[in-house]
């Protein structure tokens, strides 16, 4: 789970979630304590799904 | 000048003793050169003579190394030589091996001056580049004559104690030393022409060359995330407040591993990052936002997850050297699977 992608993709992970910032990829501080965890329950969310789906090589689930 | 004293070290190859069915033939000495060492003379123009040539099969200097090393380095010394050349062992693995043992350690035990040649991806070349002058040459033995050319001119120049200079220049294997020098043109300038030249299509050489990143073939989907159980590993530097291990805030050293049996929640009270590389205020107010312990033990309530593991690790990932990240990876990822660990999800900054 990283904010820039394109260094994912440089140092090869397979399974990739963009997040919302690199100094907090999975909050938003401009959001409520509840936002912000609705935010980080859709990201996790994401990574779940993307650890259960077989890919064949380097995949952004966007 | 006086004429330099060289000895020669091949294999069994090319001194024309057999391919691999004589891999195993034993050191030997002979006088004047053998094989690619009539081109290493010629090259010499009369600077230097190789007065002598020393043989060992691939297979048996692996496979006995230290004892090989010995026979190899006592016939090596009855030349009584000023310099060494080995090889080249252009993509031969084990002769490339065996180049980097024998020119290490005539400089490293007989204190005398010696060189190889390797194709770079010879894991001889990865193996031995900070021991020796590795001369970068061709993946076969077409390439001999270009790496003659420049070897030679290379192996007489460090003879005679003149200054190396950078890799670049002189065509070793970048051996991890940085040589200072003056650029004729500021960086703007140069800057702007590779510019110029991608924009153009036209080749460029970068001057900050990206380190080599290995690909990993993806692993098998998780069959039942809600029976897996999920480690959390981050580059962001979320650790205990305080610190404790001193993980450094770029460059990174080392890597922690902390214990969340029973956190559900990690606070500005319990946790901070110690991350040099990006704004910590928010991370520092609420680690969740880094490391996202708290919706993870959601999950797990919820059965979503089996659960989350025990231990999570981190360290930060700003300047930190790719052999570091990696030895760190070989190291987390042996716990992690000795553990039963079924998946990680990684988080970055």
């Amino acid at each position: 789970m990283c904010t820039v992608v394109p260094i994912s993709l440089t140092v090869g992970a397979n399974r990739i979630v963009p997040t919302v910032a690199i100094p907090h990829p999975l909050g938003n501080p401009a959001l409520t304590k509840e936002e912000e965890k609705d935010i980080r329950r859709k990201l996790l969310n994401k990574a779940l799904n993307a650890l259960s789906t077989e890919v064949s090589e380097q995949t952004v689930f966007e | 000048m006086e004429k330099l004293r060289a000895v020669h070290y091949i294999n069994q190859f090319f001194a024309q003793i057999g391919g691999e069915e004589k891999a195993d033939h034993k050191p030997e000495a002979r006088e004047g050169f053998v094989g690619p060492g009539m081109a290493f003379n010629a090259e010499f123009s009369g600077k230097a003579e190789i007065v002598g040539t020393v043989i060992c099969g691939d297979s048996y200097f692996n496979e006995n190394l230290e004892m090989a090393t010995k026979e190899v380095l006592a016939m090596i010394k009855s030349f009584k030589p000023d310099l060494v050349i080995a090889g080249p062992a252009f993509n031969a693995g084990r002769y490339g091996m065996a180049c980097g043992t024998v020119a290490s350690a005539v400089k490293k035990e007989l204190g005398i001056p010696a060189i190889t040649g390797m194709y770079i991806e010879n894991p001889g070349a990865d193996s031995f580049k900070k021991e020796v002058y590795i001369i970068e040459t061709k993946n076969s033995a077409a390439g001999m004559r270009d790496a003659v050319k420049a070897m030679v001119p290379f192996a007489l120049k460090l003879a005679a104690g003149e200054k190396i200079g950078a890799s670049a220049e002189e065509g070793y294997i970048p051996n991890g030393i940085r040589v200072n020098f003056f650029e004729k043109k500021r960086g703007s300038e140069r800057a702007v022409e590779m510019l110029l030249a991608k924009l153009s299509g036209k080749p460029f050489t970068t001057e900050f060359p990206m380190p080599d990143f290995d690909r990993v073939e993806p692993n098998p989907a998780v069959k039942d995330v809600s029976k897996a159980t999920i480690a959390l590993v981050t580059s962001g530097g979320i650790v205990p407040k305080g610190n404790p291990d001193h993980i450094e805030s770029s460059s990174a050293s080392k890597y922690g591993k902390y214990d969340i049996d029973g956190i559900f929640d990690l606070t500005d009270a319990t946790y901070e990052t110690a991350h040099g590389g990006y704004d910590p205020v928010y991370a520092n107010q609420d680690a969740d936002r880094v490391l996202p312990v708290d919706i993870l033990r959601e999950f797990e309530k919820e059965g979503k997850i089996g659960k989350l593991h025990r231990y999570y690790y981190t360290t930060t990932g700003n300047g930190t050297a790719v052999a570091s990240a990696k030895a760190f990876a070989e190291k987390i990822g042996k716990e992690l699977a000795a553990d039963g660990v079924d998946a990680v999800i990684l988080t970055s900054t």
